[in-house]
């Protein structure tokens, strides 16, 4: 945080690894804390999340997700208490609502007009008069050699 | 008609983009406007014994401003802050953020003291359960403890006047 | 003295790229011969004129000359002399004029190999390419000027970003901007040849190489980013969906549609309107990602400073270059549809619906990478696109691409039947069941996507090495040996068992990775897979410019010491920050990755983290086998012949018809 502004003029950001040593009663804490710190964004960073960032604020709110985790808090509810506080711009995993409908539902979406498209246009295609040209075997040599 | 589809949507993207130049992606709004303000108690500053908490504070229109001796931007802000402390409209109050206090102190000494109060965050606890991301930054607390607006970066008398001021006198009039 | 004499030079060059934008193109319109062989001349001259003011800024970095602003910005007397020189690409301004340089050098390439062109075609293509560079050397002349003084020059410069002080940088932005001005080539090939409402095959085939070449840079860039940022950054990640990373992402999903689209243009006089149209996205996806990267949009980890006016600047050109070229598409395209009959299952529809889904995974990105902007303009909320969203939903639109790539070789043009090609794939099948068998049971933790991925890849690289052995069967029968295969066709395979490997890549690094934190004092281990990481203490070394704490850590494996690492955490003197700069036991199966952190106490005992990265190298393996693949497959016999060729065809089909 102490340096945040003067940093931003100077550098790009802070970009050396924020490393803790840190200790968990079980693997799964660890499992959860590791995630989730990866899929929380540093506030004040460029764009870093949590787990990579060396800044202040980012290292206070890891040590919050910590011990939220070591107190037994789930995902969800760490992940809660983080956006009461900061808005949704702290989850690389934008949730589900109603303005990111678009953005999940844009992916499946596009694969369905791709494929009505590429139907469109194959139907409508001018059909083969020739079954298929005797030069035309991928694997023959000649045929790639030549057009 | 169908080959004039990539320009339109190329057109579509430029507007955005054009849109998007005025745009900075570092300003986040804040969800707790127009929510109670997190619970705190907090010792003083300059008298580490007492304590002041949101309950003490509840029946006042209040600005609450976070800071640190170590933000730069502060330096320049503070100033300003002594003006508005000068004026006397509203109540201002200081929360230090993981500072340490000899130096906070020698801070105020140097520059002034705008504040009628200030808390001392050196966990940085408290500054997280309000949102904070980086110094300073200014919040307009109402009578019932709720948080009305919040201005991140320094404040200006420009800002002052024109984004804080009206908002002041309006909740202090609701008052009354 | 000098300085001034380097801004003269660009100020000069930048009048002669105007004239090298009109003259000619005006010439082949009013068919002025004179007015058209202008634009050889003007390419020479604009190319001798940007390298004068590149050469005259590189000497004002190896003599540290501070009185230009640019200089005493990004250099120091303590930098040594090689990262002197690639300082002058470190920054804003002296990377756009490495971006024209390279821009003019792509210029003068096709006036030089461009002998074979028509006149009039060669001089609308070389125009075209005079606009782009008149509108990045206006750029730099009036918002980006790399020779602007300083008074007084201050005794001292500020340094390098310390990121950048590093091999990888060096050779990076070249690469990658090899690439995005390559792609400039192919659009001005389309634009022309919608100017001239014909686009010939044989000016697809003569295109085609230098799209490769292209894509293979771009492709190398793009490694070379990615592996940087693993050793560099100290995360141990290779890939973040930044927005700069996505940046150069989607000319590389859209020129990798382009390469295949103008294969089936040039041997089936197919999808033409289609290519034009790709090789306009794609040059237009590059200056995008310019804009992205300098205008300030969008936060990034690896943007430049930023600012609007230049972002505007940026806007205009792209809004110039890109809408013209959509426009005029808009009108010509209908002009450049042929009609030619094909099957339904032939490789112009596998090829096709590979384009239409390597789109796809195109817009996926754009959309993810610009949504927060419209979240943001539409109301006053903030998202975060980050990587969790980019790791759910691209592999929707990949699997169809992955399904499809290993059968595309096997298809036969025009028609084909899928009983055919079927028997063909099968051993690849084996193949992939065996591959995803080795990697399957290299994993030591349970993970769905982990398999999904090392299934895909498998997929890829077995059907591929089938492919690669049914031919070299064929090619046996025929009494042919293996250089007997055509250089497209070795391309071709390289890249694509270059997916697969990237592929497996991907599925054990992201799957199997192990990460783990310590506290380590001197003599302490930690242990990781079956690897002891023995930490033996740290001293203070020296660098040129930096200062730093030096950790010396053994690697052991069934007690035999395997290597000795030494990461470090560095203090420059002229930045006065801390970098971690870890130290990598690299292997063709795993890398032993360590950085530290900070030290802790006073028994000389360090934060220290340790990774387990498993075929990590496997990522940028695949990534070179790519870019090999685009070389290869440029110096393929028929690109060179493509005159003696064309003839030969045309005689063929002479006959055919008569």
């Amino acid at each position: 945080m102490k340096r945040a502004l003067i940093l931003i003029l100077l550098w790009p950001g802070w970009l050396w690894a924020a490393i803790d040593v840190l200790q968990f009663d079980t693997p799964e804490q660890e499992a959860r804390f590791q995630q989730l710190t990866q899929e929380l964004r540093c506030l004040v960073c460029q764009n870093q999340n949590l787990a990579d960032s060396d800044a202040d604020l980012a290292r206070d709110l890891r040590m919050e997700v910590y011990e939220m985790v070591k107190s037994g808090q789930s995902a969800d509810e760490i992940k809660t208490f983080l956006v009461a506080r900061y808005g949704d711009f702290v989850l690389y995993r934008p949730p589900v609502q109603r303005n990111t409908l678009l953005l999940w539902g844009l992916p499946p979406l596009l694969l369905l007009i791709g494929l009505f498209f590429l139907w469109r246009f194959l139907t409508s295609r001018p059909a083969t008069t020739e079954p298929e040209a005797p030069a035309s075997d991928p694997l023959d040599l000649l045929q790639d050699e030549e057009p | 008609m169908r080959f004039a589809v990539p320009l339109l949507i190329f057109l579509g993207l430029g507007l955005l983009l054009f849109f998007g130049l005025d745009n900075d992606p570092r300003k986040l709004p804040s969800p707790l406007i127009d929510k109670p303000a997190p619970a705190f108690t907090l010792p003083l500053l300059e008298e580490p014994d007492q304590t002041l908490g949101k309950d003490d504070l509840l029946g006042q229109v209040y600005l609450l401003n976070v800071w640190g001796s170590w933000c730069v931007a502060c330096r320049t802000e503070h100033p300003y802050l002594m003006e508005i402390a000068r004026r006397n409209e509203v109540p201002l109050y200081g929360l230090n953020w993981r500072d340490r206090p000899e130096e906070a102190s020698r801070w105020l000494k140097q520059y002034g003291n705008p504040y009628t109060a200030v808390l001392a965050d050196q966990a940085g606890r408290t500054v997280i359960d309000f949102g904070v991301y980086g110094a300073p930054e200014t919040f307009l607390i109402d009578q019932k403890g709720v948080i009305r607006y919040k201005y991140v970066g320094p404040v200006t008398m420009e800002i002052y006047e024109q984004e804080l001021l009206p908002r002041i006198r309006q909740l202090q009039e609701d008052q009354s | 003295m000098f300085p001034e004499l380097g801004q003269w030079s660009l100020i000069l060059s930048l009048l002669v790229a105007v004239s090298l934008a009109i003259v000619p193109l005006l010439g082949s319109y009013l068919r002025l011969e004179g007015w058209m062989r202008f634009a050889d001349r003007a390419t020479r001259v604009q190319f001798a004129l940007v390298l004068l003011s590149f050469v005259i800024l590189t000497l004002a970095f190896l003599q540290k000359d501070f009185s230009v602003a640019y200089v005493a910005q990004n250099s120091n007397t303590a930098l040594p002399w090689y990262y002197r020189i690639s300082a002058v690409w470190g920054a804003h301004e002296g990377s756009l004029l490495l971006w024209v340089l390279i821009l003019c050098g792509w210029s003068i390439a096709v006036s030089l190999k461009g002998h074979e062109l028509p006149l009039a075609f060669r001089a609308r293509v070389l125009a075209i390419m005079g606009w782009v560079s008149t509108g990045f050397l206006a750029f730099i002349t009036f918002t980006s000027n790399p020779f602007l003084r300083l008074f007084p020059a201050p005794a001292e410069g500020r340094d390098l970003n310390p990121l950048l002080q590093d091999p990888g940088l060096v050779i990076h932005p070249p690469m990658l901007y090899m690439g995005y001005v390559g792609f400039s080539v192919a659009f001005a090939f389309a634009v022309a040849g919608l100017l001239d409402g014909k686009l010939d095959s044989r000016w697809v085939r003569w295109a085609r190489p230098w799209t490769n070449l292209a894509w293979a840079a771009l492709t190398g860039g793009i490694v070379l980013g990615s592996w940087w940022a693993y050793y560099e950054l100290g995360w141990g990640g290779w890939w973040f969906w930044d927005p700069v990373e996505n940046a150069s992402f989607m000319p590389w999903l859209a020129g990798t549609a382009l390469l295949h689209s103008l294969a089936v243009t040039e041997k089936r006089k197919l999808f033409t309107s289609w290519t034009v149209l790709l090789a306009i996205i794609t040059f237009s996806l590059s200056l995008l990602g310019t804009f992205l990267v300098r205008s300030g949009v969008l936060t990034s980890v690896h943007a430049f400073t930023s600012d609007p006016s230049r972002g505007l600047f940026i806007l205009i050109f792209l809004a110039v270059m890109a809408g013209g070229a959509l426009t005029l598409y808009a009108w010509r395209a209908p002009r450049l549809v042929v009609q030619q009959p094909f099957g339904l299952f032939s490789r112009e529809v596998l090829i096709l619906a590979g384009n239409i889904f390597l789109v796809l995974a195109m817009v996926v990105v754009l959309a993810g990478t610009l949504y927060p902007l419209v979240i943001d303009l539409l109301g006053a909320s903030k998202i975060s696109v980050g990587p969790p969203y980019f790791h759910t939903v691209f592999p929707l639109v990949l699997t169809p691409l992955v399904l499809l790539m290993p059968m595309g070789p096997f298809t036969r043009w025009k028609q084909d039947e899928p009983r055919r090609v079927v028997k063909l794939i099968w051993p690849g099948v084996l193949l992939t069941v065996v591959v995803l068998a080795v990697f399957a049971l290299q994993m030591h933790q349970w993970s769905a996507y982990g398999l999904l991925a090392a299934a895909a890849g498998s997929w890829v690289l077995g059907g591929t090495l089938n492919y690669f052995w049914q031919r070299q069967r064929k090619a046996r029968e025929r009494v042919l040996g293996v250089g007997q295969m055509p250089s497209g066709v070795v391309g071709m395979i390289l890249a694509h068992a270059g997916v697969g490997v990237f592929l497996l890549g991907v599925a054990m690094t992201e799957s199997q990775s192990i990460e783990k934190d310590v506290r380590m004092a001197p003599g302490e281990q930690v242990e990781l897979v079956g690897y002891q990481f023995r930490f033996l203490g740290a001293q203070h070394a020296e660098g040129p410019n930096y200062q730093a704490e030096q950790g010396t850590v053994e690697i052991l494996k069934n007690d035999q010491v395997i290597a000795t690492l030494h990461p470090q955490k560095r203090m420059y003197v002229a930045g006065g920050k801390p970098m971690t700069e870890a130290a990598i036991d690299a292997g063709f199966s795993r890398d032993l990755y360590v950085a530290m952190g900070e030290a802790l106490g006073t028994d000389g005992a360090w934060a220290i983290r340790v990774y387990y990265k498993p075929y990590i190298r496997w990522i940028w393996l695949g990534g070179i086998f790519m870019l090999l693949g685009g070389i290869v497959a440029a110096t393929d016999r028929r690109f060179r012949l493509a005159e003696q060729a064309v003839a030969l065809r045309e005689q063929k089909l002479a006959l055919q018809e008569g």
